[in-house]
């Protein structure tokens, strides 16, 4: 597609320094590791075939999280969305999980969306508790704005931090938006937050060399489990 | 009496089932339980539906009769039986009495529940209403605060410890995955969910002592089974199993109201009537269906059935004695723990594992060998309703 450079620096958001997320492994139920770290814009192609598959599965929502995922995904790899970024989770190299939010203003984060691929191993929760640890401690910002579509979302997020309700509207629609507080995230922090770092060498070579991704019945399968056939 | 046995046996894998009604899972059990006997369109003459919710859960009551319309069954007598989550196991003694007295041949008797319809708060509060309403529930309670409380007391007084529980969760977890009909098919391990600094995280505390992994699930499911006169049985299509003993003892209602909250005297009646009514001693038991809604119950009952002394049974657990290969393996189908709990099934689907023990029709790494006596152990309420029953493979 023909690019009007011109225009584009029209089009194109300016960006919030964004200092990187530093990864980590995370030792999930089952005893694998999962290698949690910031994807990059040449990453979001190989992203975006795990996530196609999701876009069918109607259960606890996924449809419509993973529909807003894909075009989020595609708005930060086409550079038309301001300070996105994406992290994701990684099991011996195939792709689990996917977060992304974004820098609202320097103090202010916005939490997107939280999918996980692989179920029953609390990745999500997993994955969601390094997102609000990139806003709060390595971006430094005061509080994330966050809204959940699924009642599992609300579980999570909203209960188990648990976030503060307000009456800020959330960029996503939907229902007003919960507030985590650096004072709530620090208090959740002990029980919610965890992972080691520096990740293993090996680990990390593993889960940077390639993206892998399982096949579409797959990841249905994983998603909405044998018996959701 | 006539001595009963079970000629037909049928199970719909537990889990989550969305796009199945309650009446389409026991109708889909019930067929694979009559397609088992070889009675094929043949009618039975009476069915007993073993269910606790769908009056709470789906807004629809008499299920039975629903049942008997749904599998053209008309005119056979149907009875819906509600007993707490010892519901299926109070469903199985209905159907056995009924063939044992003689006063009907070919009884079908089916446990289902549909509990994912709801959240899971809500099938928690479900599950609560059988607490006391002024003494327990009033107060909030649930059965995974009894539970935990249990447990704490149980530790206290016997020295289980977290180890033990974690134990028995992978045990049940591991044979989960090898049961196609389970709920939960995935292994989980030490160092995930006790060892490693992130299992505050993969296994958090729902009712302290109690962790994630120490529950069963919120399942959909359903099984049933037909029962028949021992005697009538003519060329048997698989080896017949007859149900040699069962027991059932109350308790009372509230936790509080026992001398000592650590002794499930129900459960030691029951089991100790189903023992003696077969014959057999606890050690004659080659494989055991517990009711672990939490994994301290599958220790405390393997106690209490007489398997172990008393504050030996988490130390057994952890010494492998209760896994597959063990001495007296508990809970080869994943227990409640990974094959799921749909209360009102539980209790049919204790029998129907046992059956197929005994029937030795179990893919290796599931079947112990040469079983021929099984027991199953269906607890209701917090041990205030339990049924035990004891089957035994027929030497031909």
């Amino acid at each position: 597609m023909p690019i009007d450079m011109e225009l584009e620096v029209v089009l194109r958001p300016t960006q919030y320094p964004m200092p990187p997320y530093p990864p980590k492994v995370i030792t999930l139920a089952n005893g694998k590791k999962m290698v949690v770290r910031q994807a990059t814009r040449e990453d979001v192609p190989a992203i975006l075939k795990s996530v196609h598959p999701c876009l069918f599965i109607e259960r606890d929502y996924y449809d419509i999280v993973s529909a807003r995922l894909y075009g989020e995904l595609l708005a930060w790899y086409r550079y038309r969305v301001k300070s996105e970024y994406v992290l994701m989770g990684q099991v011996d190299g195939f792709l689990v999980g996917i977060v992304n939010g974004r820098m609202e203003n320097e103090k202010v984060g916005m939490s997107y969306h939280t999918l996980a691929i692989d179920r029953g191993l609390r990745i999500g929760s997993h994955l969601f508790a390094a997102k609000m640890e990139y806003h709060l401690e390595y971006l430094g910002q005061e509080e994330v704005l966050i809204v959940a579509e699924s009642p599992i979302g609300f579980r999570r997020w909203m209960i188990e931090y648990p976030l503060a309700p307000t009456k800020i509207p959330h960029e996503l629609g939907g229902g007003d938006s919960y507030l985590l507080t650096r004072e709530i995230y620090f208090n959740a922090k002990p029980r919610l937050v965890v992972g080691e770092r520096p990740v293993p060498q090996d680990l990390f070579d593993e889960a940077a060399a390639e993206i892998k991704f399982a096949d579409d019945d797959t990841i249905r399968e994983r998603i909405a489990g044998l018996k959701g056939r | 009496m006539r001595d009963v046995a079970v000629i037909g046996v049928g199970m719909i894998p537990f889990g989550r089932r969305d796009e199945d009604s309650l009446m389409e899972m026991l109708a889909y059990a019930s067929l694979k339980a009559l397609d088992d006997a070889g009675l094929g369109d043949k009618s039975v003459d009476a069915v007993y539906v073993g269910n606790m919710g769908s009056g709470m859960l789906q807004h629809q009551s008499a299920i039975a009769s629903s049942l008997v319309d749904r599998l053209s069954l008309l005119p056979a007598p149907a009875d819906t039986v509600e007993n707490g989550p010892a519901s299926g196991g109070s469903a199985v003694k209905n159907g056995l009495l009924a063939v044992a007295s003689g006063y009907y041949d070919t009884v079908l008797v089916v446990g289902g529940e549909k509990m994912r319809e709801v959240t899971g708060w809500r099938a928690t509060d479900f599950v609560a209403t059988m607490t006391h309403p002024l003494a327990e529930y009033v107060y909030g309670i649930t059965l995974p605060g009894m539970a935990g409380m249990f447990t704490r007391l149980y530790m206290e007084k016997y020295g289980v410890t977290r180890e033990h529980l974690v134990a028995v969760s992978i045990k049940n977890q591991e044979m989960g995955g090898r049961n196609p009909y389970a709920h939960v098919e995935m292994a989980i391990t030490k160092e995930g969910i006790f060892d490693d600094p992130a299992a505050v995280v993969n296994n958090p505390v729902i009712a302290d002592p109690l962790h994630l992994y120490d529950a069963c699930p919120v399942s959909d499911g359903a099984a049933a089974l037909i029962l028949f006169p021992l005697e009538k049985i003519k060329n048997p299509v698989k080896p017949p199993v007859v149900i040699a003993g069962f027991g059932q003892a109350t308790d009372t209602h509230t936790l509080q109201e026992r001398e000592d909250p650590t002794d499930l005297k129900a459960v030691t009646l029951a089991a100790q009537q189903a023992l003696e009514m077969a014959k057999l001693k606890p050690s004659d038991i080659h494989v055991a269906e517990l009711h672990d809604a939490f994994t301290i119950l599958e220790i405390a009952e393997s106690e209490h059935i007489g398997f172990f002394k008393k504050g030996e049974g988490g130390k057994a657990a952890l010494a492998g004695k209760t896994a597959f290969g063990g001495t007296i393996p508990i809970n080869l189908s994943g227990g409640l723990k990974a094959r799921g709990h749909p209360v009102g099934a539980t209790g049919v689907a204790q029998v129907v594992d046992i059956v197929f023990q005994l029937r030795h029709e179990l893919p290796k790494d599931r079947q112990v060998k040469n079983a021929q006596n099984g027991l199953t152990v269906n607890f209701g309420g917090f041990g205030n309703n339990v049924l035990s029953f004891v089957l035994r493979r027929v030497q031909q």
